[in-house]
């Protein structure tokens, strides 16, 4: 099938997660380092497009000007408050630099916070649906082969774990837990695998009495090549699609959590934790608000529209 | 009917009781208990050995799981560490508050996505259909808590017009009858709408799909045949058939509905639940945060036990397919 020929919200969704995922990959080559923290007091929440001159120190610390002047002595930095003057061996450098989403209290570049943002936040969502594929596709498949009272304990199990709103659990979970990236990466997947369990559930039981499926087992095939070779690359559709809206739940819990302050840890930025930020001066800077929820929203849009397609590329004539 | 309720009861209290061992064993046989973060805060080991006796800690894991279960069968659910209250006199405090958010929300979330279903369903595949299907999809997309903060940064601060938190005002905290209704209702618009806005998307996404079908069936046809209008057909007709698996689907939706009103309590200082179990889980107030989460769990299984009544209530197919 070609490009052309697939389903244009197919095409939208990987175009839309495709361009996100590349820029944040591309994140530390387009913009500089999001740990950087420039002044506060002459850089802090700086709105988008704002130019200053970045001046490194000789101790390490950067402070911004919105023009520097070379005296015969050293440099004199116009600013908020006072123009300041330093001795030319206290600067290391004096650099123009275009801070295209602003910047946020600390003086961190917003697009580089966001890009890096996309790279947790991304992986710890891809992450976290792996876990649940794997262990709801395991889980799955032998409750729906095996039926009887491991069926039923397996299948009361789920439905429990999706009664519990699942924030309340996560808090609960982030409280008791210490919340390291790998924890909060288990916790997602461990709390998103009972959908895909009872869907490769379903597939089994409608599967397992069909003909090639009694064939096999006809002609000895162990349970587990009969799993593997025969009933999971036929669950392989609903599966797919079941995963692509399960990538935007994982992201938009991630995000929750981070933005209650039991996700992502602090010094690594994740577009929850920066709403959050934001949140701290409302009122004051509204693109800190306002751009991290945009990528959430564009990630979670481009999965439901690849859901929405792979569902059109197995059913071509719906 | 009844041997249908008694098994839907039965499955209900099974979750329920499940769930109430699972929040045990999670904090149970976490690594590390309470204490230990105290030895972090510099806390000697003699006052650690201390809390560990007043919080019981001390006692074996099944003598403490026997009083957990015992204890919510009879209504209690043990004594705050933060704040030294009964935890199930907290929840009674918070729990209205919340099902009176959730409500308003789901009112909302309803209203306006059978409005949209109903305007894309008229003409589909038109330009205000795929208008709003972009539209629905976005409100699907966005996360709770940026909604919140947005409607925050817009209507309560650079335009004043709606409190920024809290649901009553100091003054509307005293006052009784109507001024203290009107001052509720001030405070409720912004979180209320929240909801409601990241509601209304999956709504009106799942009723134009049933909108659509219904739409192509024999009596819908049967009804324009008779003369009656295309308007007409599609509400009189077609909805009240389309809307009645979205009882089911608004019953297994309860738990986002509550997972989101958690984030929106927290961002609008609402005293609910999600913001009681919230503060307990910044304070690690185990048994604050077990009881909210159990006693929430509950009142979603008993609401999406309402859902399947309703449904057999409204379907008789439910009830005389022999019963799920």
């Amino acid at each position: 099938m070609s490009w052309r020929g697939l389903p244009a919200r197919f095409r939208h969704g990987i175009i839309l997660l495709g361009a996100l995922t590349g820029a944040c990959i591309a994140g530390p080559w387009l913009s500089g380092d999001p740990t950087i923290i420039v002044e506060p007091a002459q850089a802090g929440l700086l709105p988008p497009l704002s130019q200053r001159w970045v001046v490194e120190l000789r101790d390490g610390s950067r402070t911004a000007a919105q023009a520097a002047q070379r005296t015969e002595t050293g440099w004199v930095l116009f600013g908020r408050g006072e123009p300041r003057a330093l001795p030319a061996g206290a600067v290391v450098s004096v650099q123009r630099q275009v801070f295209w989403l602003g910047t946020d209290t600390l003086g961190r570049d917003v697009l580089a916070r966001l890009l890096w943002g996309g790279r947790v936040s991304l992986a710890v969502g891809l992450v976290a649906l792996l876990v649940a594929v794997v262990v709801g596709t395991s889980l799955g498949l032998l409750a729906g082969w095996h039926g009887g009272l491991l069926d039923s304990v397996l299948m009361r199990l789920a439905d429990a774990l999706l009664a519990i709103p699942a924030l309340f659990l996560l808090l609960l979970m982030a409280a008791s837990l210490r919340p390291s990236l790998t924890v909060l990466i288990l916790m997602l997947g461990g709390l998103s695998w009972m959908g895909v369990a009872r869907l490769v559930r379903g597939q089994v039981l409608s599967l397992k009495e069909r003909e090639f499926v009694l064939a096999a087992r006809g002609i000895g095939a162990s349970p587990l090549r009969i799993a593997l070779v025969h009933l999971l690359p036929n669950t392989l559709t609903p599966l797919s699609q079941d995963a692509a809206l399960r990538l935007g739940d994982l992201i938009l819990a991630e995000a929750s959590l981070s933005f209650l302050g039991f996700g992502v840890a602090p010094p690594l930025p994740s577009w929850g934790g920066m709403v959050a930020e934001g949140g701290e001066v409302l009122g004051t800077a509204w693109w800190l608000i306002l751009l991290p929820g945009v990528a959430v929203t564009a990630v979670v849009i481009g999965a439901a529209l690849l859901a929405d397609g792979l569902g059109e590329v197995a059913r071509p004539e719906g | 009917m009844a041997r249908w309720l008694l098994r839907r009861l039965a499955a209900a209290a099974l979750i329920v009781w499940l769930v109430a061992t699972a929040t045990f064993l999670l904090v149970a046989f976490a690594p590390g208990d309470i204490t230990q973060r105290l030895a972090e805060a510099r806390v000697p080991p003699h006052a650690r050995e201390q809390w560990r006796r007043a919080f019981g800690l001390d006692r074996p894991v099944w003598t403490r799981y026997a009083e957990w279960i015992g204890g919510a069968l009879r209504g209690d659910l043990s004594t705050s560490w933060t704040t030294y209250r009964p935890v199930a006199v907290m929840i009674g405090e918070a729990l209205p508050n919340t099902i009176f958010l959730a409500a308003a929300g789901l009112l909302l979330e309803l209203l306006g996505g059978v409005a949209i279903a109903l305007r894309q369903a008229r003409r589909p595949f038109g330009a205000s259909d795929r208008v709003l299907t972009l539209a629905t999809l976005t409100a699907f997309a966005m996360p709770t808590f940026w909604v919140a903060l947005l409607l925050a940064e817009v209507f309560a601060y650079r335009l004043p017009v709606f409190p920024p938190s809290h649901m009553h005002s100091p003054a509307g905290e005293l006052a009784t009858g109507w001024q203290r209704l009107t001052d509720l209702a001030h405070h409720s618009v912004l979180p209320v709408l929240a909801i409601g806005l990241t509601g209304v998307g999956a709504i009106a996404r799942y009723l134009r799909g049933s909108l659509l079908d219904e739409r192509g069936q024999a009596y819908v046809l049967a009804a324009r045949a008779r003369g009656c209008s295309a308007r007409r057909a599609l509400r009189v007709h077609a909805l009240p058939n389309a809307l009645l698996p979205l009882i089911t689907v608004l019953g297994l939706s309860l738990p986002f509905l509550v997972s989101g009103s958690l984030v929106i309590e927290v961002v609008f200082s609402w005293p609910g639940m999600g913001q009681l179990v919230y503060s307990a889980a910044l304070a690690r107030d185990v048994p604050t945060l077990m009881g909210g989460t159990l006693v929430i769990t509950v009142a979603v299984v008993l609401g999406n036990l309402m859902a399947d009544v309703a449904y057999a209530v409204v379907d008789p197919r439910v009830r005389l397919g022999g019963g799920v």
